[in-house]
């Protein structure tokens, strides 16, 4: 149990070392508590959701014939903010950038800044699904003891 | 000083059990972090995804059919600024022309652009305060205290305007926590509800 209690701890700081994950996620973490066991999981899942639309929005957006820059400009600014509130620290700073390309019309710049974006994404989704897990397993070690505090 | 921090230390518990707060974001992820961190301090929270909505649900879209709107109590509306439809400087001003009792409740306008302008536009309105997202427990802490205590924190102009306002606010809170009992559960649990999914 203390091997994953440390594999966990490790992946957060890691996460936190890299830039992937900033202060903000652990303000989540604080709001997290018995009344709310799980709000840290029910945030993320609810941005997962709200990314993997927005993400297939603006390549959508970016393959039109006539690009709209003002609506790929509002998908970013929208992807941005519910970045920044969970603490996904390099995909805010990447939608940031996005946004200027959006500003300047520059269509090469987005396609390569959505590509940036998608894999930035995915790093921090899979870090993300295996903290859940960790914490999910040692849920479940806890729960197989039972005699014990 | 003294005697109105006595009359609040007498309220506090109660009192911020029965805070009613009413967030607008039409962000998914930041409906259920403002959600999460008014609860967390001990709110009531409805949350509700536009203006128009958070209109209907003050009663005052003028399509207040029905009921005479004395059951819901707010103590406080949190606004988004961008949002689609109408944004948050123009709720923030629906609700500042409204007479009596809407015009007194606090108004905290959040962004996430700490664009001055706008920031000036908005105090200049009446909002009580403008955060910067992603929003903090410490500001919603410091938020609550404040309008709460009717204390003015900052120095400014503009502050001892909200001050004189806040005063009357917390005159007005103490003399309606009993109505506070009376703000229909039903409605806020929906919107919360809503703004889950």
């Amino acid at each position: 149990m203390d091997h994953l209690q440390r594999k966990l701890r490790d992946l957060e700081s890691t996460m936190i070392q890299q830039g992937i994950l900033d202060d903000q996620f652990s303000q989540l973490q604080k709001l997290q508590d018995d009344s709310s066991p799980d709000f840290v999981y029910e945030v993320i899942t609810l941005f997962f959701a709200d990314s993997d639309k927005l993400l297939n929005n603006m390549s959508h957006a970016l393959g039109q014939k006539d690009v709209n820059f003002k609506q790929i400009d509002a998908y970013a600014h929208q992807q941005k903010g519910s970045s920044a509130s969970v603490g996904a620290a390099k995909v805010t700073n990447i939608c940031a950038a996005f946004r200027s390309f959006c500003e300047a019309k520059n269509l090469e710049g987005c396609r390569r800044c959505l590509q940036q974006l998608r894999q930035e994404y995915d790093i921090m989704k899979n870090n993300l699904l295996l903290l859940f897990k960790l914490q999910q397993d040692i849920k479940t070690f806890n729960r197989s003891i039972p005699t014990r505090e | 000083m003294a005697i109105s921090g006595d009359v609040l230390r007498d309220f506090s518990p109660e009192v911020v059990g029965e805070f009613h707060v009413l967030a607008v974001d039409d962000s998914f992820v930041d409906r259920k972090v403002i959600e999460r961190l008014l609860k967390f301090t001990s709110c009531k929270v409805t949350v509700v995804e536009s203006g128009t909505r958070a209109l209907q649900y003050l009663g005052l879209d003028g399509d207040t059919s029905s009921i005479g709107f004395d059951g819901v109590k707010v103590n406080m509306i949190m606004t988004d600024y961008s949002m689609p439809g109408m944004t948050g400087y123009e709720l923030l001003k629906k609700i500042k022309q409204e007479s009596s009792v809407f015009r007194e409740i606090p108004v905290v306008v959040m962004s996430s652009e700490n664009i001055l302008t706008r920031i000036d536009s908005c105090l200049e309105e009446g909002a009580e305060e403008f955060l910067l997202k992603p929003v903090k427990l410490s500001d919603v802490k410091r938020l609550t205290d404040f309008i709460l205590r009717g204390e003015g924190k900052q120095v400014g102009g503009k502050r001892s305007q909200k001050r004189s306002r806040s005063d009357d606010f917390v005159s007005s809170l103490s003399t309606s926590c009993s109505s506070c009992d009376l703000s229909s559960p039903s409605p806020s649990e929906i919107s919360s509800k809503k703004s889950r999914l």
